[in-house]
């Protein structure tokens, strides 16, 4: 038996984006029902978040949101999408209250927030919770606010494999349950996409197990548009060697607001000046002239010994370290890490998706009554993000779409029995796949290399055709790979699921990133270096049939007294 | 740092009612390396049919990958591996569902 649930508002995935819009839509009387994958709150990046949430709260010194909607715009290379970046800037510092207001935590010194300064902000901004608390805090907060709320169902271990579509609109979605293999069928007036991004596509990446892009392909064979995916955002300096454990893989970064630290090439010298980014012990280089850099160092043989770059923290005080990070320096000497006595070594790695769907200023998806948010909203940064702005839009861009949601909750329930069979049927026909032969999840491990290898943060024409060679040949043995077939709590058929939303997501960026013949923030063309004025356009994707179909559209930007 | 150590996990499968089975897999690492580092190994190169909850894979933050560690409570994720053998086993007080995954989700977060 297949279960069919009604619901007002779905919002499928529970990170800060997910849990924001369930909170605002059962503020506005909807009743939710927010899902989640794995479990509801802790599964996604809002949790593993260690810092840096940006807002014009002007604690640390005068602000104003207009001055990070200039950073922002400024960061994302001319194809930030201005009308939603204003949102963002402009609703980021009451988002920041509320959240204090809900026992968030914010650090203070005196009588005030504490900020700091991130690179490609023009002063201290960045709120966060220490100690490398706020992804933590937040999910918690978030997560005793969408508690209070007796028209808020929670469901974990519920994927959600495809959308249901009635008269031409968004109206439920089909998933399946891991714990006991069941589909379910879920109607909804409308539908809120807050699945996050895509990072776990590239084998180096900061990513929890859940961040497989699911959303991106969602919308996309519903038929709703997709932005700016050629852009996917590396951290510079992920941590590499050596291995440790129960610490996150970009935790190096709030060591580096706080205290600088020196970024060294294998031979231990400063490198970045020589890529026009000067450091002086100070962290003020963008991620992206970062990546470029360490990506460069290595390429001409003065990389550090497992492929990366010399992060030091040697000439740092041991009492300036504890003063700083208290507990995590206990953490680090239970990992045999001894800042005083030793670098550690950092590579670029896979971290956060400019892209997604593409939307209006209502959060309102090209497919009526889908509506996305978060990390899986495409345009606020264009080609490169600035620190601190991913939290603070899971913040705004959460409250916007549940509140834009539930506005539609006076419409007619749909019925969506019908609709929803072949979908369940593709279900139906996974899970009874039992047998030998290449799994869906070392299948994954092979997209993760082309990823790496050819779409990475360097591309050339050559590369992106043969990831999309590479590509078409493992989605031609998608039909076949084995899944195990029926039993509890099956990844394997999980896996397949994921992989399937990989291949046609990963084809979107390769894509993208092959017609863009041009370099600009996080895509560079190798072939094609340098901006190109004549490409200040955004690259739209859309689905038809099986085909990507690519389209150019005019960056949307907001009149000059809108700025002022 | 980079001697590379063996260890042989002994590692509890099953449903509940199924008779105890234990498969027994070896795995080369790294000093450092995780428990969970193996189990995702497992998964990728010997048994994907391997059930075994984790989310955020190295920061300690999901709380989700918790099991029982040669006889203890604890987090796969930052449980480091030892040469030898190591037993890993699902939480004795929860519900089964399936090999290392237990119902750890708060009872108003199921499906039912
Ligand atoms: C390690 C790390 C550190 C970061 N640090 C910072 C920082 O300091 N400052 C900052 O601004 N940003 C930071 N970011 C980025 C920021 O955390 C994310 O962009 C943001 O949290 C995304 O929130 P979200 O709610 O959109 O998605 P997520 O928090 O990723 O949540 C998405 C949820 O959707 C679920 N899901 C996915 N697919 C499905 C499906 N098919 N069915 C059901 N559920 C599904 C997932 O399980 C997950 O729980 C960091 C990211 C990472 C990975
Ligand atoms: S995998 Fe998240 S705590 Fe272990």
């Amino acid at each position: 038996m297949v279960q069919y649930l009604e619901t007002d508002v779905l919002i499928i995935g529970s990170g800060g984006a997910g849990m924001y819009a369930a909170i605002a839509a059962a503020d506005h009387g909807a009743n939710v029902l927010l899902l989640d994958k794995s479990i509801v709150g802790r599964s996604g990046a809002t949790i593993m978040a260690q810092m840096t949430v940006a807002a014009a709260v002007g604690e640390e010194e005068p602000d104003d949101w207009r001055f990070h909607l200039k950073d922002t715009i400024a960061a994302g290379r001319d194809l930030v999408d201005e009308p939603l970046a204003k949102i963002l800037c402009q609703r980021a510092p009451e988002k920041i209250w509320q959240m204090e207001e809900w026992g968030v935590g914010w650090a203070r010194s005196g009588n005030h927030l504490t900020q700091v300064h991130a690179p490609g902000h023009d002063r201290k901004r960045c709120v966060y919770v220490d100690f490398l608390n706020t992804g933590p805090a937040t999910a918690r907060t978030l997560r005793n606010q969408v508690r209070k709320f007796d028209n808020i169902r929670r469901v974990s271990d519920l994927i959600v494999t495809d959308l249901v579509l009635q008269d031409g609109r968004a109206a439920g979605a089909v998933a399946l349950h891991l714990e006991t293999g069941q589909a379910v069928t879920i109607a909804a007036k409308a539908t809120v996409i807050a699945t996050g991004g895509l990072t776990s596509m590239y084998n180096r990446n900061s990513a929890s197990a859940n961040m497989g892009g699911d959303g991106y392909a969602l919308g996309l064979r519903a038929g709703a548009e997709l932005i700016d995916m050629e852009f996917v955002q590396f951290f510079p300096i992920g941590h590499l060697a050596p291995r440790m454990t129960g610490m996150d893989p970009i935790m190096w970064d709030p060591f580096r607001y706080k205290l600088g630290g020196r970024l060294l090439n294998g031979k231990k010298e400063e490198f970045t000046q020589n890529y026009g980014a000067p450091e002086d012990g100070k962290y003020v280089v963008t991620r992206d002239a970062a990546t470029y850099a360490i990506f460069k160092e290595v390429e001409a043989g003065r990389g550090s010994p497992h492929g990366g770059a010399w992060l030091s923290f040697e000439h740092i005080p041991e009492a300036d370290l504890r003063a700083a990070f208290g507990p995590v320096i206990d953490k680090l000497a239970n990992n045999g890490i001894d800042l005083t006595k030793m670098a550690i070594e950092v590579a670029p790695i896979a971290h956060y998706h400019m892209g997604g769907l593409r939307t209006d200023d209502s959060l309102a998806t090209t497919l009526p009554h889908l509506f996305a948010t978060g990390e899986a909203v495409g345009g606020a940064n264009g080609a490169n993000r600035l620190s601190g702005n991913a939290i603070s839009e899971t913040f705004v861009f959460g409250e916007l779409a549940g509140r834009s949601a539930a506005a539609l909750s006076h419409s007619a329930m749909p019925d969506i029995h019908h609709a929803a069979q072949p979908f369940l049927d593709i279900i139906a026909e996974a899970s009874n796949r039992a047998g030998g032969g290449m799994t869906p999840t070392a299948a994954t491990a092979s997209l993760q290399t082309i990823m790496a290898e050819d779409v990475g943060p360097f591309r050339t024409a050559d590369g992106l055709r043969r990831a999309l060679d590479n590509l078409a040949q493992l989605a031609a043995t998608l039909p076949e790979l084995p899944t195990g077939g029926a039993m509890a709590f099956n990844q394997q058929l999980a896996d397949w699921f994921g992989l399937r939303n990989m291949l046609v997501v990963a084809r979107t960026i390769a894509t993208a990133a092959l017609a863009r013949t041009e370099s600009r923030g996080a895509h560079q063309r190798e072939d094609h270096p340098g901006l190109d004025q004549a490409w200040t356009y955004n690259q739209v994707v859309r689905l038809d049939g099986d085909d990507i179909r690519l389209f150019r559209s005019e960056v949307r930007r907001l009149a000059q007294e809108e700025l002022a | 740092m980079s001697e590379r150590l063996t260890t042989n996990l002994k590692i509890r499968r099953g449903t509940p009612g199924d008779a105890e089975a234990y498969d027994v897999i070896e795995f080369e690492f790294e000093a450092g390396q995780s428990v969970l580092d193996a189990l995702r190994w497992i998964r990728s190169n010997r048994d994907a049919s391997l059930a075994v909850r984790y989310s955020c894979i190295n920061a300690n933050a999901c709380k989700e990958c918790v099991m029982r560690i040669d006889g203890r409570t604890g987090y796969a994720c930052t449980t480091a591996l030892k040469p030898g053998e190591m037993l890993i086993e699902p939480l004795p007080n929860k519900r089964l569902i399936r090999d290392l995954v237990t119902d750890t989700l708060p009872p108003d977060e199921r499906l039912a």
